[in-house]
């Protein structure tokens, strides 16, 4: 029989106004093992703690149940102090009668009551805890970065700046992302390619970092320490080694006419080409959906005119293999499609474009230097109208847009509207919104900027209807405040389009066992408190893949994910969670039913020699758990038809124990 | 808000199917409406008058035989709040009423030429009176 | 194939044309149309009030016909199909008016089974599109309407509430266009084509239904339409008297295409 201490705590009055915690201290010690019960205003103070320690020695306990808050909040402080007074720390239960008990419950003798029942099922529970020792796993150096914009080169910078080797895989010819696409940024119109190029370059010129561009994570295997990484090489037919960059392949290539990606279609590129002048890594790839040579063999002029001789036609798509300690995932976002919102007449007007496209047509980079021209005609827009939220703040429901606000528009917006009044003075700007939103330091001050030094025409409503007519865009659209509907030929339409994440995160989080919320965003391990780490252990979360922010916020939460990535790195060893499967070997069947419900890929299986009562030997194959990769979730245990399988510290008669004790 | 309101408004809102809560102000309905110019109250007033109980204005306004039924705004609504509807039941209360319709039998021989569908008659009663 | 026809009111008066040529291009595409037994005139527009019963009734009855004789129910005008197919939504969809309505069909005497939304609405150009496939309408063809500019005018009601409807893209539709490129002409794509001819306005507010058509058959001609296509009889009484483009059915145009026009013509009664 063990000797169990119950511990009731008041919480103040969280506990004690709606539970009699002295009465539940009473009751408990006429349960079968507690030879001592008491209660205490914050058992979680030191005060308390102290209390708890002197009770292990002077009663011998051996098992103790805290009755307070939720396990998720003190488990681990009540485990440290079991751990102080000499016990196994997992010699500990938690009653929890706060959340469940007495914030739901209004009435005194009904909260006791159930405080009472919860306080007897712990400590049948602990009755049959038995000491659990976390296993340890190695570390190894060296973190992975899937995505290279603006997120994944901070924390790839943050990382190789801790002394730690980083890999930044990114699927696009180039890294830099969406900020390299953009002209200016908010609210100090710093130029983006001024601040984004010289950080690429760092990235390029740091001995601790190497880019796979051009290439995609194909499979993860392993868990927190030890991911083993499949990375797949696309093959861009030019030796990346030998390759100069000095775009000699490009100005030759006779296909001309193949859709530029980085200017968003607005122009055409080269089937061999370097996205843009400061790409990094600044080598030539060619497109195999265009390239004359690899669709008919007939050309090869890219080939001709390498000086360095890195044309390469036989390329194959190279697989690497690669293991890491850590795992970032920074895969970004990218504008929602126009196509269901055509009451704007993006599909029908080239002079109605994203606000994205507005960047590239501002851009000195960009494909008409940094003229503002519309797309129909090269001709000076004199009436712009900018909309605000299409496709962001829809119902949960609707066939189209997504519910959440995009975040970034508003200010970007305003931006647009600053930079067109300032360079052209002459052109009125209208910007329907339905709200301004900008909190963010000196955001709202850049906003009113716009309208009292610039004169941009903030109207509060909303578009409804775009008529492209004899050259001329016809706005139709509501001012609320005056109660009016306008109408207003305009010359350009820009669409703050909504933002979405980028498609390869629902796949990259299935192989990561990374869960995602109803938007493909990725999910964070505490919303508040664990912003940047994914519940699965040794993956966190950089930038937009999270949700929508603007380049400052990236950045910080960029920092935050290498500051965690470095605290994993920097340890040797792993404690593992030994609250995981374990399997009887002697009862499983090897029917492989719990490998296939097993969402961590932590159960193997495997054919061993088992010894029978007649001395012979017999090859059973029987299920393996591997500790390090088990979170402990159960799922194997209930699916388990043998009944061999069971969870440490929340094994079947442990969870039968409870259950009785709480029917009794 | 009166008693007499808060019965209208309840009927309004259980005829309509529509929960004007769901609105949030971004006047798209109003933007899109093509009748904009007709109406004394327009869609996005429709949805807040409502929410507010003053029925009684819109019920005694000619807009609500202004409205073209098209769904413009029920289908562009960002928030699924479907102004049209609440249009339809002011306009429904009120011509339920005794006495209450807008169009009766006789107005329809005036109406006619030689082009004029069937449709447009049967369409006008079932939208003009009981 | 056999299909259930729902010709409407309007079809058997101001609007022969649209039935005659549908039915003309039907038989050359070996689609037998079959008209339910005593249909009743769809309401002409939807109400769409739930307390709203009495109206619908007759749109349930034809459905209900269709069930029972196990075809899809196919309608020509823009306004039938609207009000059936929205019916149908409520039968599926609202327990309430369903369970009201069919008490009520109960007391028609005989042998009575509920109807629960089972019919499949088809609009004639939904039929031509996913049952016979614009492939075998572009295969029909004997003279293709090559270089006639065709503006598409869907108006509101076979697109909207497109939760309902489920027509095709509300704000960007294929449909009229892709089967204008199937009779060989080339279809106009103008930003008006899903806004509101006026409709039933006219009886009401002449004037206000006059500046929405004109408003569609500019914008139509200014995107360089030699024709406007519809579907809906007043959307062409609506867009005829205002603007001054040529509006014709799509069930002409297709007969026209089909060689079918010359040969035969409606015959006054």
């Amino acid at each position: 029989m063990k000797r169990i201490g119950v511990f009731v705590c008041h919480c103040g009055t969280n506990i004690a106004g709606t539970v009699d915690v002295k009465a539940v201290a009473e009751a408990m010690k006429h349960e079968p093992g507690v030879v001592f019960s008491t209660d205490y205003q914050y058992m979680c103070s030191q005060a308390g703690q102290e209390m708890i320690k002197a009770a292990v020695k002077e009663h011998r306990l051996d098992g103790i149940v805290v009755c307070s808050c939720s396990p998720r909040m003190h488990e681990a402080t009540f485990r440290k102090t079991a751990a102080a007074a000499g016990l196994n720390s997992y010699m500990v239960e938690i009653a929890n009668i706060r959340e469940q008990c007495s914030w739901v419950h209004k009435e005194m003798p009904i909260g006791t009551e159930k405080a009472i029942i919860l306080a007897k099922a712990a400590v049948a529970k602990v009755s049959l805890n038995a000491p659990l020792t976390p296993g340890e796993s190695p570390v190894t150096k060296r973190a992975l970065v899937i995505g290279g914009g603006i997120a994944g080169i901070q924390t790839a910078l943050d990382i190789a700046d801790a002394g730690f080797p980083v890999d930044i895989v990114e699927t696009k010819p180039t890294i830099g992302g969406k900020m390299a696409q953009l002209d200016k940024t908010f609210p100090t119109l710093d130029c983006a390619a001024c601040i984004l190029t010289p950080k690429m370059v760092d990235v390029a010129q740091n001995e601790k970092i190497r880019i796979f561009s051009y290439s995609e994570v194909t499979d993860v295997k392993g868990f927190v320490g030890n991911f083993d990484v499949t990375i797949k090489r696309k093959a861009r037919y030019v030796n990346e080694t030998l390759c100069t960059g000095c775009g000699a392949c490009t100005e030759k290539c006779p296909m001309k006419k193949v859709p530029n990606e980085f200017n968003l279609g607005m122009d055409n590129r080269h089937a061999v080409y370097i996205p843009f002048a400061q790409a990094v890594p600044k080598v030539a790839t060619i497109d195999p959906n265009h390239c004359l040579m690899l669709k008919s063999g007939k050309c090869g002029l890219c080939s001709k005119v390498c000086g360095a001789g890195a044309i390469d036609y036989k390329a194959k798509d190279e697989f690497l293999e690669e293991r890491y300690g850590a795992i970032v995932v920074a895969t970004g976002f990218n504008p929602i499609s126009m196509e269901k919102f055509d009451e704007f007449a993006y599909a029908q007007s080239k002079d109605v474009i994203t606000s994205l496209e507005l960047e590239r047509l501002m851009n000195a980079a960009g494909p008409t230097g940094g003229t503002l021209l519309r797309p129909s005609d090269h001709q000076h827009p004199h009436t712009i109208v900018f909309v605000q939220c299409v496709g962001s703040r829809c119902e949960a429901c609707a066939e189209k847009g997504k519910e959440y606000c995009s975040k970034i528009c508003c200010m970007y917006t305003a931006k647009h509207a600053m930079l067109i009044r300032d360079k052209y003075p002459d052109t009125d700007v209208y910007v329907f919104y339905i709200d301004v939103r900008t909190p963010g330091k000196n955001f709202d001050e850049f906003y009113r900027r716009a309208v009292e030094e610039y004169g941009v025409h903030y109207i509060k409503g909303m578009v409804g209807k775009v008529t492209p007519e004899n050259g001329v865009l016809k706005v139709q659209g509501s001012d609320l405040i005056d109660n009016r509907q306008l109408h207003i030929d305009a010359d350009l339409v820009v669409l703050a389009a909504a933002i979405e994440p980028d498609k390869s995160a629902r796949p990259l989080a299935t192989m990561l066992t990374a869960s995602m919320d109803t938007n493909d965003f990725f999910t964070e391990a505490h919303p508040k408190l664990r912003p940047v780490e994914s519940p699965t252990a040794g993956v966190f979360l950089s930038g937009t893949c999270q949700g929508p922010k603007d380049i400052p916020e990236t950045v910080s939460q960029a920092g935050a994910a290498a500051s965690k990535v470095i605290g994993l790195l920097c340890k040797d060893k792993l404690l593992g969670n030994p609250c995981v499967a374990h399997s009887d070997e002697m009862m499983c069947n090897g029917c492989s039913t719990c490998e296939k419900v097993c969402p961590y890929g932590a159960i193997t299986y495997e054919d061993k020699e088992f010894r029978m009562p007649d001395r012979t030997t017999k090859v059973r194959r029987v299920a393996k758990v591997n500790e390090a990769v088990c979170q402990g979730c159960g799922a194997c245990t209930v699916a388990c038809m043998s009944g061999a399988m069971d969870l440490k510290g929340f094994m079947n008669k442990q969870i039968m124990a409870e259950v009785d004790a709480i029917c009794k | 808000m009166s008693q007499k309101n808060d019965r209208a408004k309840e009927q309004i809102l259980k005829m309509s199917g529509v929960n004007p809560l769901k609105c949030m102000r971004c006047g798209k309905c109003s933007g899109t409406c093509p009748s904009y110019d007709e109406m004394e109250y327009h869609p996005h007033q429709f949805v807040y008058m409502v929410e507010t109980g003053e029925i009684d204005k819109l019920m005694q306004s000619p807009s609500i035989y202004k409205c073209l039924s098209c769904f413009a705004c029920v289908d562009r609504c960002p928030r699924g709040v479907e102004p049209a509807k609440l249009v339809e039941a002011v306009r429904l209360t009120v011509i339920r009423q005794k006495g209450m319709n807008h169009m009766t039998a006789d107005s329809i021989p005036a109406l006619l030429d030689d082009d004029l569908p069937q449709q447009a008659i049967v369409s006008a009663m079932r939208k003009y009176s009981k | 194939m056999k299909v259930s026809y729902f010709p409407g009111c309007t079809l058997r008066t101001k609007a022969k044309e649209l039935d005659f040529y549908a039915r003309k291009c039907l038989e050359k595409l070996d689609v037998e149309p079959i008209e339910p037994d005593n249909w009743q005139c769809c309401g002409g527009v939807f109400v769409s009030a739930k307390d709203e019963i009495a109206s619908k009734l007759s749109s349930v009855r034809a459905l209900k016909s269709a069930k029972e004789a196990g075809m899809p129910l196919v309608t020509v005008c823009s306004a039938c199909h609207n009000v059936i197919k929205q019916t149908n939504y409520c039968m599926q969809n609202d327990a309430d008016f369903a369970n009201k309505v069919n008490l009520y069909m109960a007391q028609d005497g005989g042998e009575f089974t509920p109807y629960n939304g089972e019919t499949e609405v088809l609009h004639f150009l939904e039929l031509l599109r996913d049952k016979v496939g614009f492939d075998k309408v572009k295969a029909a063809v004997v003279k293709p309407l090559t270089g006639r500019k065709i503006a598409a005018y869907y108006g509101c009601l076979l697109l909207r509430p497109n939760k309902v409807m489920a027509f095709d893209n509300p704000e960007n539709p294929t449909i009229m266009e892709d089967f204008i490129r199937a009779l060989g002409a080339e279809p106009v794509v103008y930003a008006m084509r899903n806004e509101c001819c006026g409709g039933y306005v006219v009886t009401d507010d002449p004037e206000s239904s006059a500046k929405k058509s004109a408003a569609v058959t500019e914008n139509a001609m200014n995107a360089g339409a030699d024709t406007v296509m519809t579907a809906c009889p007043l959307c062409k009484y609506n867009l005829s008297k205002n603007g001054g483009a040529p509006v014709v059915y799509f069930t002409e145009l297709m007969a026209e295409a089909f060689g079918l026009k010359e040969e035969q013509h409606v015959t006054e009664e």
